[in-house]
């Protein structure tokens, strides 16, 4: 099995070039959210209101980590599943958000929109948190720490393991 | 009649270690049924995520942190003696016990108060789910599980009827399997429920996820049942990480109970890989 190496930022030759199936290797920047942090960036972008995180360009990881023991980084941080942020996606992908890390299936509703804006959606490995936590090298808080586990961070991460689940031309490695 | 006091200091400690404990190390049963799994999959990608889930869970039981960081909402099954009395609330006790687990042993708190309007965190994962039955005896055994959500909320329900027969009550678990497909974190193990009553039979199906997958139920027409599911989930192809593959389940262990004669209820409770349970006698 080959694997990609692979900078983030995204740049869209990088996105051009990743095929669903294809196992990757991510090192770089990254941002993190998931239901709750979605739900009020949905909310602002509805009332037209500026949000407090840049996501143009930017890569974010549906996760919800667990507290670092002293003396690491993170703690445990595999992904959740997808699914539950289809309803708030396509907004965001059409404000320039290039790249999903989850698990599982998304809808319909959001392939279109990863083809319509050249994005890539990541799957990670369910369950494999302690090993994943192994690529994260650094965590800042960004915003919504009333959340806890669910505010957005940015994570420092290298060679940050994942499978091109769905690429920009929505071939998807769920649909069988 | 002699009653044996039970400190609820006891009752707290064991809750804590049990919680802490099933967070970090998997069991024996499902290493065994990875590393299997492994020998059997022919699929590069198959194999290659299994070898992750397994490197994971030795990291996690080596280093003592939660091989998943959905450490769960703490579901726990009690088996209360009825010759047991505590001195103290039993069930302020447990809590408490959950409490410091995800407090002291670096567990994610996953429970929010309200379910539809605050959804505001309460910070230190209680309230617990307790199931708890009165039995014979002067002990109180307690068994604790992490369960996540990524896999509960794929489970399913159905008030089937007699006339469905086996064949239904299949086809109702082999249909809630493949419309979770890769969301559960699959390998999965699928726990069933079958008979009395809605509530009860979604109760057998949680307590059916904390069985160990090699067991079988000791009625040889439900072991074969449990045989013939696995196989067929099996073949559905949705494979580790649903990536793809000949391991979707690791398990298929059902509960029954006896049922209302127009009834037959059917509930599927799905658990990730990281099938966590801890067990212990006070």
């Amino acid at each position: 099995m080959t694997v990609k190496k692979i900078t983030l930022p995204l740049t869209n030759e990088d996105i051009q070039s990743l095929h669903a199936g294809d196992s990757v290797l991510l090192t770089g920047t990254l941002l993190t959210g998931r239901d709750a942090a979605h739900k009020r960036l949905f909310e602002l972008l509805q009332k037209g209101a500026e949000l407090p995180v840049e996501l143009r360009g930017e890569v974010i990881y549906y996760v919800g980590p667990a507290p670092a023991k002293p003396g690491y980084a993170v703690g445990p941080a595999g992904p959740t599943s997808s699914y539950r942020m289809d309803k708030f996606t396509p907004a965001l992908l059409d404000l320039g958000l290039k790249g999903m890390i989850g698990k599982g299936a998304r809808s319909q509703e959001v392939i279109d929109a990863i083809v319509r804006n050249k994005a890539v959606y990541f799957a990670a490995i369910g369950g494999a948190a302690a090993l994943i936590a192994k690529s994260i090298q650094k965590e800042e808080l960004l915003c919504y720490e009333d959340l806890g586990t669910e505010a957005v961070r940015r994570y420092t991460v290298e060679d940050f393991p994942c499978i091109v689940a769905i690429d920009c031309e929505g071939n998807n490695v769920y649909k069988r | 009649m002699d009653v044996r006091i039970i400190d609820a200091a006891a009752v707290t400690a064991t809750v804590k270690q049990l919680l802490m404990d099933c967070n970090y190390f998997i069991g024996r049963d499902i290493m065994h049924a990875l590393e299997a799994a492994l020998d059997t999959e022919d699929s590069p990608v198959a194999k290659s995520v299994l070898s992750q889930i397994i490197e994971n869970d030795n990291i996690a039981a080596a280093e003592e942190i939660p091989l998943c960081q959905d450490t769960g909402l703490a579901v726990l099954f009690v088996e209360y003696g009825d010759k047991v009395a505590v001195n103290g609330c039993f069930e302020d006790a447990v809590q408490q016990g959950v409490r410091e687990a995800y407090e002291e042993g670096y567990l994610r708190k996953s429970v929010v108060s309200d379910p539809v309007f605050d959804r505001v965190n309460t910070r230190d994962n209680t309230p617990a789910v307790i199931h708890t039955t009165i039995v014979p005896g002067d002990g109180i055994r307690i068994t604790a599980g992490g369960k996540g959500f990524g896999s509960e909320n794929m489970s399913a329900i159905k008030m089937l009827t007699p006339a469905y027969g086996a064949e239904g009550v299949k086809q109702f678990i082999l249909d809630a399997v493949r419309a979770a497909g890769p969301n559960p974190c699959p390998p999965i193990v699928v726990g069933v429920g079958i008979g009395a009553t809605f509530e009860r039979a979604a109760q057998l199906a949680k307590k059916a996820t904390f069985r160990a997958v090699d067991t079988r139920h000791p009625d040889p027409r439900y072991a074969a049942m449990e045989d013939e599911l696995l196989t067929a989930i099996n073949q559905m192809g949705i494979g580790p990480a649903g990536l793809g593959g000949k391991t979707t389940a690791l398990g298929v262990n059902i509960e029954t109970a006896p049922t209302h004669i127009a009834g037959m209820p059917v509930a599927v409770n799905i658990c990730c890989h990281a099938a966590r349970h801890a067990s212990a006698v006070i």
